[in-house]
């Protein structure tokens, strides 16, 4: 039996080991997705059931749940076939999770002729084809409209390169250079990740190691157990709704069951609506992932291990849209996971209050500015990005202004960035007053972006967002933040807003004309009427809320000299 | 400039006054103590002083360490200053009052950032910029990213902005359009504006401190820089007057982030330089030492009360990076020495998680309440707590002179109630444990800044210092397979070593973001050219002693289309014309050479593009010999010994001899297991180690040959 001082040592070092595999290919990736945005993960994983033991500290929090899919579904495919030096690659996102553009290598790892566990990485590629640049394809109603999809296949047999493997992945990028790049970076982070658990072994021993992946998966199910056991027993409900699926504009409803028994918890989504045709609909594995991200961010000291997930189940039926499977778009997998995720923020408003804080800002927003530079003929320039807005009203303080999301860690790039690579000038790159949920503590503020165009040839306008029906909601009695809105200059130079609210494909506009996209503020935490008059005075002096919102928020008649402050902001 | 100056500001440096070589003074103003170095060049005499640190004004403090070090301050030539005063400042956020003039609809990038989050985990971090959101007004102006002036500047409108902020009580000010950097025309026109109104000296334009795009990094710099002048001008101005009181005439120089010294005059104009101040001196001192002692590869580990600081020195030099952030937040774009930083320290508390694991910091029980063994009543099991009761820290003895003596009793109810009970261990089992944790982690940063990055650790040695860091040097070379450990003649002051023989130091940036194969390289050598005289005229104004400039070249390039840059040095030709030789086919060779070594292999057939042009001016001070620094001679080791005293390591006690670490003679050799002490630190050497002296005074920790 392994004493408790070795494995946390043990621990230490295997963490290590996944944070060198996620510096390896930040290092050296293509895509800026992944060098930026961090999107990718690496780990170590379970060599019978695929489960996650270790995730490195900077990759995507999404993915600590969505590669234990991914390493039971080469399991699953491959058996005992697998040997040493074999690599497996494949981007199906029903067997392991999130959308196509997320490709996914798994390396067995061997010690004396015994499987001692896989090593995974995951990374978001610039491109994998499809009808759209990027993947982001909102109308997308087929998952062959987002991109290639690549079932589980050898990348590797026996150490050797499949060039043939890499020929098709290739052939079928917009960018196969970057799509090269990406790959070897990822093979390298692999290989990594072989060396140091070399070491690691044979300083400690395979039997040691192996008995550690045991004992750490027992103490971090141990350690959730005992946070669910504070908990109440009770089941608790809350629903929320996506705008749309980018086809038709119904609400997409979006429902929580929680059952708290003793020490275990119980994640009942049954209620949620059905399939839809858009690229809402999400596989199993990603909405689980969703809960893991949740729940980490609510008890934030549990591991980076499934044994977290042990005493809780996930009950979700292929009639809703949070299970789907071919042939469904899963694109837009980032709104519908962050709805689940505030969800579950919420729900424990109902009975573990001092651990519940409100709504996130709960919407990429991804905007593609697009064209041609210097006429039909010209090379193509894009800017693409997420973008940012308001966090939670929470126990400790007001939400912070200007976050990313919650399943993320990416930061966006400067203006002076966008502006110095694509013919774009920003107007306007601002907090959003008003955006903020009323309460005791109030939401952070979201942002305004407004953004003109050089090139002559104007510019196509691609918008996959959410939040512009269906605004993150307050707690305990905290009001709701505003919602997304996005305008763009149509042909008699007036402001025009989408039908769908949130989403938008096929606009253009002309050199001089402007876009402006509006992001949601985070929900109000705790009834308005208890926020400290001297905290409401500030924000209207600082122009975070107005003066008439005030008024209306939280009944407060405002000294002369905070309002004409707040004037300020409105030129 | 407000404030008094003590000395004229210009001195002529070509000519340096033979009265000058007199005693060189060192001063690093740490949380706890203020630590003294004081050389007196003609007779070597070095004199070494340790008292507590003075707040809220640290020249008290200051003042009183160097009347202990030397006979006074008229016999100074000249005193080189680690200063604490901006990271406390900020760390505090008790800097001056701050308004920001800035371009329409960008008002808020300082409070929006680059859309970040304090933690990965949890939701509930906020953040309040240096600038509150009243005191940052927006004027009608544009620039584009090519540098052409979409906008002029409406005069009348900065100048009203400039008077609402003075209506509203800011101090200092920062102006800060978008894309100044490429072209700094309407800042300036501004800048003019303001100077004309404002009743101080402190306000200052983005593309004078940071000409470098990305407008969040230029603004927080800009802003950071004004929310410190005040602070730190104020506080140069008490120290040349208390100074000046006591008769100094010599040099004040200031240590910056990046490792050089800069003069008082350039630290009231740019503090935001001082920001890692301290730290910095330390492993420049690491640098020097390890090169003298002809190790010049070694890894320092600076182990405090709080965190363990680790930074990695290949061939004599440390690695710089690009910036670094005091705080969630507060980015400081500015070269800085490397410094990785876990918070693994002697004040680290243990703790059982919910899993039944070990944990040992990041909370730390600091100094007050401090460890358990520290009295009165902390209740904190702490890695000092494990180190007394294990008897590799003298209880009766403690190093810095502010308590009497530890209290074992407490440290072993502490740890017997935090760790031993919980996990079943008995006491000394559960004080071992702690220590192995906490090795672990310091370990782990070790192997970050080494192994991740590529150095193999057999090749360096570790460079304890600190006042604590000589205890777990065994453990350290054991754990990462480091060749040795070297712990420096005064563990406990090398930050106040290093001040003294820091270089000077001015470091410029200027974006092009251009192509390799069209950038106007007449305009980058032109603009290398300027950067080298405003360096050169800066250590010619501080009239300091210099053995000679040298400027180095670096540009940040990469691939088109790749986010991350790197560094490539270039030649940089004479020292009277910086860049002079440059080509595209040096440059092109450069930066290949460059990238190979960090990637392996080369992308050809993309382009090539320059984002910025670095210019570094360095003067080289005269070094002082370090052989000034060892043992006398006819010292024994007999002479040295002082005592037996029983010591825990591996399960069981050893009695391990203790020996006056000072009067050992050069060249003698120690077994382990055995105490190293000295008023500054304690050495401990592991039963399987074994220690030696060399001709320098420095101890050599190597695993024991059996």
């Amino acid at each position: 039996m392994l004493d408790s001082v070795t494995l946390a040592v043990l621990k230490g070092r295997l963490e290590q080991i996944a944070d060198e595999m996620d510096a390896t290919l930040f290092r050296a990736a293509f895509s800026p997705i992944i060098a930026e945005a961090h999107d990718a993960a690496h780990g170590l994983y379970h060599p019978e059931t695929g489960e996650t033991m270790v995730q490195g500290k900077s990759g995507l929090p999404i993915f600590v749940g969505v590669m234990s899919f991914a390493v039971r579904a080469v399991i699953e495919k491959f058996g005992n076939t697998l040997k040493d030096g074999d690599v497996v690659i494949f981007n199906d996102p029903y067997l392991g999770g999130t959308h196509v553009s997320d490709m996914r290598l798994v390396r067995p790892y061997f010690r004396d002729g015994r499987l001692l566990c896989y090593l995974g990485s995951v990374a978001h590629w610039h491109d994998i084809g499809g009808p759209v640049p990027g993947n982001y394809n909102p109308k997308a109603t087929e998952i062959w409209q987002e991109g290639v999809l690549i079932p589980p296949m050898r990348l590797y047999a026996a150490g050797e390169l499949r060039e043939d493997v890499v020929d098709l992945l290739c052939a079928n990028s917009r960018l196969p250079r970057s799509a090269y790049g990406d790959l070897m970076g990822q093979v390298q982070a692999l290989g990594v990740g072989a060396r140091r658990l070399d070491d690691l072994v044979a300083e400690y021993g395979g039997a040691v190691v192996a008995d550690s992946f045991l004992a750490l998966k027992a103490r971090a199910s141990r350690q959730m157990r005992s946070l669910i056991a504070e908990l109440p027993d009770g089941t608790y409900t809350v629903e929320d709704h996506l705008d749309n699926d980018g086809g038709e504009d119904i609400a997409l409803k979006i429902a929580l069951d929680l059952t708290i028994s003793g020490e275990t918890m119980r994640l009942d989504f049954s209620r949620s609506a059905a399939p839809c045709a858009g690229p809402l609909g999400i596989a199993y594995a990603t909405s689980a992932s969703a809960c893991y991200v949740a729940l980490k961010h609510i008890f934030n000291d549990v591991p980076a291990n499934s044994g977290v997930l042990e005493p809780i189940s996930v009950v979700i039926p292929d009639t809703t849209m949070l299970n789907v499977g071919p042939p469904h778009p899963t694109g837009g997998y980032t709104e519908t996971i962050m709805r689940i995720i505030d969800l579950l923020f919420v729900v424990f408003a109902q009975f573990a209050p001092h651990r519940c804080n409100a709504m996130a800002y709960g919407a990429t927003n991804s905007l593609a500015l697009s064209g041609r530079r210097g006429g039909r003929e010209g090379p193509f320039w894009i800017l693409f990005s997420f973008f940012g807005g308001g966090h939670p009203g929470n126990p400790l303080r007001d939400g912070l202004n200007h976050g990313n999301a919650p399943v993320s860690t990416a930061t966006i790039p400067p203006v002076e960035i966008f502006e110095a690579q694509t013919p774009v000038l920003f107007r306007q790159w601002a907090l959003r007053p008003d955006s903020g949920g009323a309460g005791r503590h109030r939401g952070g503020l979201g942002a305004i972006y407004e953004i003109e165009i050089l090139e002559p040839g104007g510019a196509d306008v691609t918008l996959s967002g959410e939040r512009a029906r269906h605004p993150p909601q307050g707690v305990l009695g905290g009001g709701p933040a505003a919602p997304t809105r996005f305008y763009w200059h149509g042909p008699d130079g007036g402001w025009c807003d989408p039908p769908l609210g949130s989403k938008v494909a096929g606009v253009k506009i002309r050199q001089g004309q402007r876009v402006r996209l509006e992001t949601p503020g985070g929900g109000g935490y705790g009834p308005p009427a208890e926020r400290d008059p001297a905290a409401i005075a500030r924000d209207v002096a600082l122009g975070y809320v107005s003066p008439e919102r005030a008024a209306a928020d939280y009944g407060v008649a405002l000294p002369a000299q905070a309002a004409s402050r707040a004037q300020e902001k409105a030129r | 400039m407000s404030g008094a100056s003590a000395k004229p500001a210009t001195q002529p440096a070509t000519q340096p006054a033979a009265g000058r070589a007199g005693v060189i003074v060192g001063v690093d103003v740490g949380g706890t103590y203020t630590d003294v170095f004081a050389l007196d060049e003609a007779t070597g005499r070095v004199r070494v002083a340790k008292v507590p640190t003075s707040r809220p004004d640290q020249s008290a403090g200051l003042l009183a360490g160097l009347a202990a070090a030397t006979d006074g301050a008229a016999e100074v030539a000249s005193l080189v200053h680690g200063s604490t005063v901006g990271t406390n400042a900020l760390l505090e956020r008790k800097g001056a009052r701050t308004g920001v003039i800035t371009t329409q609809g960008f008002r808020d990038v300082l409070e929006m950032r680059r859309r970040d989050r304090p933690q990965t985990w949890g939701l509930w971090g906020g953040f309040e910029p240096v600038a509150p959101r009243d005191l940052r007004l927006e004027v009608a102006e544009r620039t584009l990213a090519d540098g052409t002036i979409l906008e002029p500047v409406d005069l009348a409108e900065v100048e009203a902005a400039a008077r609402t902020l003075l209506e509203r009580g800011a101090e200092a000010c920062a102006i800060v359009f978008i894309n100044a950097y490429a072209n700094p025309a309407n800042e300036r026109a501004a800048l003019d504006v303001v100077r004309r109104i404002w009743p101080n000296a402190y306000v200052e334009i983005s593309s004078a401190v940071l000409p470098e795009i990305r407008e969040f990094e230029r603004a927080s710099t800009t802003a950071i820089n004004a929310y410190l002048q005040p602070v730190v001008s104020r506080y140069i101005a008490t120290l040349e007057s208390g100074l000046g009181a006591g008769g100094f005439a010599g040099e004040l120089m200031i240590v910056q982030s990046n490792g050089g010294v800069m003069s008082a005059e350039t630290a009231r104009l740019r503090p935001v330089r001082t920001a890692l101040s301290g730290p910095a001196a330390g492993v420049i001192a690491a640098a020097h030492i390890a090169v003298a002692a002809g190790h010049p590869n070694v890894i320092t580990g600076d182990v405090g009360g709080t965190s363990f600081d680790v930074s990695l020195i290949a061939s004599g030099r440390a690695a710089l990076s690009a910036q670094t952030s005091i705080g969630f937040g507060m980015v400081v774009r500015s070269p800085m020495i490397e410094i990785t930083t876990i918070g693994a320290g002697g004040g680290s508390i243990a703790r059982i998680d919910r899993g039944g694991l070990l944990q040992i910091g990041p909370e730390s029980a600091g100094s007050d309440p401090g460890p358990a063994c520290y009295g009165g009543g902390s209740p904190h099991a702490t890695v000092t707590d494990a180190n007394v009761l294990l008897g590799r820290i003298n209880a009766e003895r403690p190093i810095g002179g502010k308590l009497a003596r530890l209290d074992r009793d407490a440290a072993a109810r502490a740890i017997e109630t935090h760790v031993g009970k919980p996990l079943g261990l008995d006491l000394l089992a559960a004080a071992e444990a702690m220590l192995r944790v906490a090795n672990s982690n310091m370990a782990g940063a070790i192997r970050l800044v080494s192994i991740e990055r590529g150095h193999d650790p057999a090749r360096f040695a570790l460079m304890p210092f600190g006042g604590g860091g000589p205890l777990h040097a065994g453990a350290l070379i054991r754990d990462v397979g480091l060749a040795r450990a070297l712990v420096p003649r005064f563990p406990g002051i090398t930050s106040a070593l290093g001040c003294t023989i820091a270089d000077m130091r001015h470091d410029f940036v200027q974006t092009f973001n251009a192509l390799l194969d069209e950038i106007a390289l007449d305009r980058v050598m032109a603009e290398s050219a300027r950067a080298h005289a405003a360096g050169a005229a800066l250590i010619a104004r501080a009239g300091v002693l210099m053995e000679g400039i040298e400027t180095r070249i670096e540009f940040d390039m990469s691939y088109v289309g790749q986010t991350h840059t790197v560094a490539v040095p270039v030649p940089s030709g004479t020292d009277a014309t910086p860049g002079a030789r440059l080509t595209r086919a040096l440059v092109r060779d450069c930066f290949e050479a460059t990238y190979r070594a960090a990637y392996g292999q080369l992308l050809d057939r993309i382009p090539v593009r320059i984002l910025n042009l670095r210019t570094a001016v360095i003067g080289r001070r005269p070094k002082f010999d370090l052989s000034l620094l060892a043992p006398a001679s006819g010292l024994t080791l007999d002479a040295a010994r002082t005592g037996s005293r029983p010591v825990h390591a591996e399960g069981r006690w050893h009695e391990a001899v203790v020996y006056n670490r000072l009067a050992l003679p050069a060249g003698t050799a120690i077994r382990g297991p055995a105490v190293l002490e000295q008023p500054d630190a304690t050495i401990w050497i592991d039963p399987d180690m074994q220690a030696s002296v060399d001709r320098l005074g420095n101890v050599l920790i190597e695993r024991a040959q059996t």
